[in-house]
């Protein structure tokens, strides 16, 4: 297994990420609080930014939407757990089964009616929208109100229940994101990996090469909101609240993809480089900000939109591309090119 | 209920409704012409309704009678977005536009939030408590200044697009971009031309609009998906499709909002356009896509 | 034996326009057919309801004795019949192998024998050297033959070419002959082709069907075909003689 995984991966990638992930491990015993939100932000968005990625990246399926999974996987799990006193664990099977029944069903209509490209995007922001105006109204968890978590001083950590310190949070989230990471990596050198990336670059030369789009797309789709769903567990146990319109809201979709997209859409790197640029430009814009005592409400995310606006005129395939291309990378079997 | 009431909430809907199609309108000359989906244009009706509510608060001018030059300073902003920000982009995948124009919107919310604050604002006119009895209706005066001016603003653009040269020269880009090309029209200046009279467009929409509900900078997000989901129902590329969807959606959430509750206004906005995308994909006056 | 694919008295109209109108024929295990004719002919029409894309009106296809009428194209892809389109549509953003990848891995699970293939497959059609090269970066003839390459890796029992020759400089129509004839007679690959291009028509060919507005108006050997009054009347003219 091991040997497959590292197979055709240049050396020094592999001790580059070998250092990486030893620094990642010892990081809590040397960070602050402070530093230790930023990584598990980071973190967050590298695995979401990976999930999505799946569908649109590697199946050129344009979701707008993934909200909706994060939301279902967060809701499903917290609600187990207040209501019945459900592990998060035992609750996290559960909450995949019904956000890939939600793909499913919107992928079912999407590509069943022929809906595509923008059109197939506005259709999962409705989607999200609908489960937004139904969590609002759902009184089993608390509606518009909000749906709130225990919160008590734990003195020791509770993996089981995922109580607990930032330091154990952030080892989720870590594991969580090496687990996509590997995932994403054997999906896209797999068979289906070939497939998805011949429907993304031309459905019908794909058709015609035998693939059965319709399934490939699904799968895609259920992957893809199946994994984040698992984000949605760790946003719920994670912050102890839910507000149907914070959780729902359209700007937590477009904030989970622009990780993806200003990194490199389509590749592995891509999600995770766009991931530390975007928290780390966001915090570093915050403390600039306040080392000037300049801090009005939106100063912060207009000096985020124009970097995001530099970014995206300044590298039209995103960082990781040219990235590769410097590092020399080009000919891995990353798939850079878009 | 006494169907006097439904009937009022109804026009009520539909005077909305045409403002709601005014500045779908824009959306779809845009997409109609460019062919780039502008993820920024509720955030460009909020900056002209902020425009209309500073003009007012300062120098007492109805937002009626600044329609003009505010539509005037959105073309301006939509011409110079399209030339500047949105050419090198023309050919870049969806995507890649999408996140162009996210920066751009998330740059305008947060612009206004500096500029304004987040407290909700509006304009009261001398006119705002007016109404029209006609039997046993009861309309809104604002609302029926408001239906009639998104009229005639429409008829103008329509008119344009009808008569003048240079709407035949944009019609003729979008059909055959190749074709005006090889006939010499210089496609960038006519591409910047459309964007920003759709700019225009939202820009009177939200001159109007500014009499009927209040202002806040978070609206701009919920006013672009309105927008896609009348465009998409009256049908991408239709200017009449738009107008239409627009009354379509201002009625239905008027009507949703007196039978359920306010807060479920948008989800039958959201379920007709998911039925439309399903069953009826080129929207109601839409042509069949290609 | 039967024929590989039988075409019977199949029509097909778009919006009343009558695109293709009756037409039978048989194409033998092991053969380069060709089907030739003006354009408009209702050539391409006929390829796209082979291929699954179009449904006809009317008349039946069989191949290797099923009906396969009215199957989608990935359906027909796996039947056996591999087929190239006439504007070549490479998947731009994958390398070279990597296109043929695709098709490799339809009859093989695992990647490692799809990648073998795929180099086999890419060696034949000489674009071995090219294989890290994106799609999208490769001229013209390279993309022709990447696109037979992609095909041919599905392993099909039938071989559908839509004008491959076409925009081919005359050395470039040459190398691709060879390669076909090469393939067919090595592997015994059954090969139907719309050519445009009479000279590779005639090398290639052992039989050919001419189309005109639609309807079948020869069929037979080559030599025989383009003497055929009915053909240079209304086809060939008096260029081709």
């Amino acid at each position: 297994m091991m040997g497959r995984l590292t197979q055709g991966v240049p050396r020094r990638i592999l001790i580059a990420l070998a250092v990486l992930l030893a620094v990642l491990l010892l990081a809590p015993w040397v960070a602050n609080d402070y530093v230790l939100t930023v990584l598990i932000l980071i973190l967050y968005f590298a695995y979401t930014g990976q999930a999505w990625n799946i569908m649109m990246g590697f199946a050129g399926q344009l979701s707008l939407g993934h909200a909706l999974y994060v939301g279902l996987g967060a809701y499903t799990t917290a609600a187990l757990y207040v209501h019945f006193g459900v592990s998060p664990w035992l609750g996290l099977p559960v909450a995949i089964v019904i956000a890939a029944m939600a793909g499913a069903f919107i992928g079912y209509l999407a590509f069943r009616f022929g809906v595509t490209g923008v059109y197939f995007a506005i259709l999962t922001i409705a989607f999200c929208e609908f489960a937004r105006i139904g969590f609002d109204h759902f009184r089993w968890v608390s509606g518009s109100s909000g749906f709130f978590l225990p919160v008590a001083n734990y003195t020791r950590n509770d993996l089981w229940n995922l109580r607990g310190s930032p330091a154990m949070f952030y080892y989720v989230m870590l594991a969580l994101t090496v687990v996509a990471f590997l995932i994403c990596h054997w999906l896209l050198r797999s068979r289906i990996g070939y497939f998805w990336q011949a429907i993304r670059e031309d459905e019908m030369a794909a058709k015609t090469l035998g693939i059965d789009t319709f399934r490939y797309k699904m799968i895609a789709v259920v992957i893809s909101a199946s994994m984040t769903s698992v984000a949605g567990m760790f946003f719920a146990f994670y912050y102890n609240n839910l507000f149907p319109e914070q959780v729902f809201h359209i700007s937590r979709s477009i904030e989970l993809i622009l990780g993806p997209i200003i990194g490199g859409i389509g590749t592995l790197f891509g999600p995770i480089i766009g991931a530390i640029v975007l928290t780390g430009l966001a915090e570093s814009i915050f403390e600039l900000l306040s080392a000037l005592g300049w801090t009005p409400p939106g100063a912060r995310q207009v000096f985020y939109g124009v970097c995001l606006l530099i970014v995206v005129m300044l590298l039209p395939d995103g960082i990781w591309p040219p990235l590769a291309r410097k590092l020399g990378l080009d000919k891995s079997r990353d798939k850079t090119e878009r | 209920m006494p169907a006097e009431i439904y009937l009022n909430v109804a026009i009520s809907g539909l005077l909305t409704g045409l403002v709601y199609g005014l500045m779908a309108l824009g959306l779809s000359v845009i997409f109609g012409v460019v062919r780039v989906v502008n993820f920024a244009h509720g955030e460009m009706m909020t900056i002209a309704m902020y425009l209309a509510v500073a003009l007012f608060a300062s120098f007492k001018l109805d937002p009626l009678l600044m329609l003009l030059p505010i539509a005037g300073v959105l073309f301006l902003l939509g011409y110079a977005m399209q030339n500047w920000l949105i050419t090198p982009f023309i050919n870049r995948p969806e995507h890649a536009q999408f996140m162009l124009l996210i920066a751009v919107a998330i740059i305008m919310v947060n612009g206004l939030l500096i500029v304004f604050g987040p407290d909700a604002q509006n304009v009261q006119t001398s006119y705002s408590f007016d109404s029209f009895a006609i039997g046993p209706l009861i309309i809104d005066a604002t609302k029926v200044y408001a239906g009639l001016a998104a009229i005639v603003v429409a008829a103008a653009l329509f008119a344009f697009f009808k008569f003048s040269l240079t709407g035949k020269a944009i019609r003729a880009c979008a059909d055959n971009y190749t074709g005006a090309l090889v006939v010499g029209l210089d496609v960038r200046r006519l591409y910047a031309l459309t964007f920003g009279l759709g700019a225009a467009c939202v820009g009177a929409a939200g001159a109007i609009l500014v009499l009927i509900i209040d202002v806040t900078p978070p609206l701009g997000p919920a006013f672009t998906l309105l927008a896609f989901i009348i465009v998409i129902v009256g049908g991408l590329g239709s200017m009449p499709g738009a107008l239409l969807g627009g009354v379509l959606i201002g009625v239905t959430e008027a009507l949703a909002g007196l039978l359920f509750t306010p807060s479920a206004k948008s989800m039958f906005a959201f379920a007709i356009l998911v039925l439309v995308l399903l069953f009826r994909p080129e929207g109601i006056m839409g042509k069949r896509a290609s | 034996m039967a024929a590989l694919l039988e075409v019977a008295n199949v029509s097909k109209n778009f919006s009343g326009l009558r695109a293709v109108s009756d037409v039978t024929f048989a194409v033998p295990r092991g053969v380069i057919f060709a089907v030739i004719g003006p354009n408009g002919a209702g050539k391409t029409t006929l390829f796209n309801m082979i291929a699954g894309v179009f449904r006809p009106n009317a008349g039946t296809i069989v191949f290797d004795g099923e009906r396969i009428d009215g199957e989608p194209p990935e359906q027909v892809c796996r039947r056996g019949i591999g087929r190239t389109f006439q504007l070549v549509r490479p998947f731009s953003g994958l390398s070279v192998e990597d296109n043929v990848m695709v098709g490799a891995l339809h009859r093989r699970h695992d990647v490692t024998a799809a990648r073998a293939h795929a180099r086999d497959v890419l060696a034949r059609l000489d674009l071995f050297d090219k294989r890290e090269q994106p799609a999208g970066s490769l001229t013209l003839p390279d993309r022709k033959r990447l696109e037979v390459a992609r095909a041919l890796a599905t392993d099909p029992k039938l071989l559908l070419l839509d004008e491959v020759m076409a925009g081919l400089r005359p050395t470039e129509t040459d190398r691709m002959v060879d390669i076909l004839t090469r393939i067919n007679r090595e592997s015994g690959l059954t090969i139907l082709l719309i050519e445009h291009v009479m000279r590779a028509v005639m090398s290639l060919a052992s039989r050919v069907l001419v189309l005109h507005h639609g309807a079948a108006i020869a069929e037979g050997t080559p030599q025989a075909v383009v003497r055929d009054p009915a053909v240079v009347e209304s086809y060939l003219g008096a260029e081709a003689l």
